[in-house]
């Protein structure tokens, strides 16, 4: 069983929600990557979401910008991302989904793309620009290889479209929690808890929400509602202060284990 | 069969590559426009504001002295110069602005590079009373002073974009982010025959206007239709727009891009001549890209040319033969831009500049019995102090 089906059905059994720590991948160095993984499952992360740098993130704030562009100035790519995950998967089983831009993957080639996956032990992709419509190469490889497809839904998805996204999903579904790009918000919108008990209506796959949460409290409140909880650019946040200091793998654990206990305890 | 197809492909080439956010508002975007496109009301308000407000149509000005001085095949230019706002890029902020009037919007966004898309928006964003904002990358505000201060004299808040390579690219990367964000009440005004479908349909039938209007004049002046159509490709906007209605004929077409330095120093923009298939801004297309899939910067005198993607529908002329790119370098620009200067007493973009130093070099090989159309596509008023700069 995939990783991340086997986390979700083992969550669900003792009745948790899911934590979903986003950092990026060579951010700001490949070998801090390599440490943090293990470090952020001891605090208490369920899966980890390894964004994969790209020079036009469109769909992300400034903070994730940033990140992208420390990790690329190490010239951090696809094929050393893998030998990386490569290397974590000799001490640690933690789920992991890639976070990556479409033309990276395409550059790479889609079928090698998730044959590396596989056998490097990538256990789930979310691509932000590939609507379903377009990625029917992508989830075809995906099912035969056993990685997770997860598709992201909206609060601007019509009905249509949010059946046609949890059709194509596995692993999970990633709800935006607002219409914007990532970036912590100070305030949600009100509308997230009755948007997810409307998608959760319509599929037994787990639904995380992600985008804006920030605080233990704000993630206490969706994992309230959702399967899980996804926290990215404060968990970035924490890497930009902790930057050039001996403690940054201290600094981002001890903040994730907070968020972990406002997340398993809700 | 009639391109792009249900899906927004032009072969295999287009598509629809956005966050999920905004699928919904282009699949709005999409039937509204078809709509539109069939009303009367519609087309006879864009007639009546290309005619009135835009001064269409343009002349299709036989350039003599040129023609002269080449000993080769007649130069014809289409004047897209003596548009208001100074460039082409006006048939299709009118057009889309309608669109978005219609559509109730009233906040506009766009992008620019040159400045004069962001002119041209800003411009009838004032007409219609809406609010506007512009993304231009912090380098294209340093070399486009004119046009930042003739926006804000619009009345439009120009936004500077500092990420990336602070030029075209990442002002489309910003408004798109500011469209994610702001997608129930915003109307995107992309510039050129790029981003997601409808974008590329869009664009490309607002732009048709130059080559509708050019084969009728031509046909008038010559009785006949001309040998090459020529003009500079960025995005790609007046190219398609000139080319478009010649497309079933044999007319050839010429696509010229910037080559910068030079094409081999890495610092050109010429995408269709150097570049690889990849999806960037919405589309699939030719990129320019490293190994990884990370996109390069592109290097231009011409701010508007400044660009590593390109519409895809030129890529797919470039696929299937039908269009052929060349590039013509920075300084060969500044040549084009002298040569129509001094032997016309016109000053083109040096956007523009590209195409007219290719038609010239082109005059010079052809028969005197060819004719040859330039689109000449902006006026170079905004590009004075870069050229002094230089010469």
């Amino acid at each position: 069983m995939n990783r991340i089906d086997a986390k979700f059905k083992k969550l669900r059994k003792a009745g948790e929600k899911a934590f979903i720590a986003y950092i990026t991948a060579g951010d700001p160095a490949l070998g801090v990557t390599k440490k943090l993984v293990p470090a952020l499952e001891g605090s208490g992360v369920d899966i980890i979401e390894l964004g994969i740098p790209f020079s036009d993130p469109l769909a992300d704030g400034p903070t994730i910008q940033a990140a992208s562009q420390r990790a690329l100035k190490n010239k951090v790519n696809l094929q050393r991302i893998f030998r990386l995950v490569r290397s974590l998967r000799e001490k640690t089983e933690i789920p992991i989904a890639f976070m990556t831009y479409y033309n990276p993957v395409l550059k790479y080639g889609l079928a090698r793309f998730i044959r590396d996956c596989k056998t490097n032990g990538v256990d789930g992709v979310i691509v932000p620009d590939l609507p379903f419509e377009e990625a029917r190469d992508l989830i075809r490889f995906s099912r035969r290889a056993g990685v997770a497809t997860i598709n992201l839904a909206t609060p601007t998805s019509t009905r249509k479209r949010i059946k046609g996204l949890i059709k194509n999903s596995t692993g999970f579904i990633y709800y935006v929690s607002l219409t914007g790009v990532t970036g912590a918000r100070s305030n949600l919108p009100e509308e997230i808890a009755s948007k997810v008990r409307s998608i959760k209506s319509m599929t037994d796959k787990p639904l995380c929400v992600g985008f804006g949460v920030s605080t233990p409290a704000q993630a206490e409140a969706m994992a309230r509602v959702a399967d899980g909880v996804i926290v990215g650019s404060a968990m970035i946040k924490v890497i930009e202060a902790s930057l050039g200091k001996g403690d940054l793998v201290d600094r981002v654990s001890g903040f994730a284990k907070r968020l972990s206990k406002a997340i398993h305890e809700a | 069969m009639k391109l792009p197809d249900r899906k927004g492909y032009f072969g295999r080439f287009g598509g629809r590559f956005v966050p999920e956010t905004l699928m919904a508002a282009l699949e709005t975007l999409e039937k509204e426009y078809l709509k539109a496109k069939r009303s009367r009301a519609f087309k006879e308000k864009l007639g009546y504001y290309l005619r009135e407000y835009a001064g269409r149509p343009t002349p299709l000005y036989y350039a003599e002295r040129l023609t002269q001085r080449r000993k080769g095949a007649k130069i014809y230019l289409k004047r897209e110069d003596l548009l208001h706002t100074g460039a082409h890029k006006i048939n299709n902020t009118l057009g889309q602005v309608l669109l978005a009037v219609r559509m109730g919007r009233r906040r506009i966004i766009a992008e620019t590079g040159a400045g004069q898309h962001g002119v041209a928006t800003a411009t009838v964003a004032a007409l219609f009373g809406l609010e506007c904002e512009i993304f231009m990358g912090e380098e294209d505000i340093k070399r486009q002073a004119i046009n930042v201060f003739k926006m804000k004299l619009l009345g439009a808040k120009v936004t500077p974009v500092a990420s990336g390579s602070k030029t075209l690219k990442d002002a489309m990367n910003e408004a798109i982010r500011d469209w994610v964000t702001n997608v129930r009440d915003t109307y995107y005004v992309i510039g050129s025959t790029a981003g997601p479908h409808p974008y590329p349909l869009i664009v490309r039938d607002l732009q048709s206007v130059i080559g509708k209007e050019a084969k009728a004049q031509v046909l008038r002046k010559e009785r006949r239709l001309p040998d090459y159509l020529v003009a500079c490709v960025g995005g790609g906007s007046n190219a398609m727009g000139l080319f478009h209605a010649f497309r079933d004929t044999a007319v050839k077409f010429i696509g010229v891009e910037a080559a910068g330095r030079g094409l081999g120093t890495g610092a050109h923009a010429a995408t269709l001549c150097k570049g690889s298939i990849g999806v960037l801004h919405g589309s699939k297309s030719y990129l320019l890209q490293d190994r990884d899939g990370q996109i390069n910067a592109a290097h231009s005198i011409s701010a508007g040319l400044d660009y590593p993607g390109v519409g895809p529908e030129h890529s797919y002329f470039k696929e299937t033969g039908r269009a052929k790119y060349v590039a013509v370098t920075d300084r060969q620009a500044l040549e084009g831009f002298n040569i129509l200067s001094r032997y016309e007493g016109i000053m083109p973009a040096l956007e523009s500049a590209h195409a007219v130093y290719y038609a010239s070099a082109l005059a010079k090989r052809l028969p005197k019995n060819k004719i040859i159309i330039v689109c000449l596509s902006g006026r170079g008023d905004k590009d004075i102090d870069i050229v002094r700069g230089i010469l």
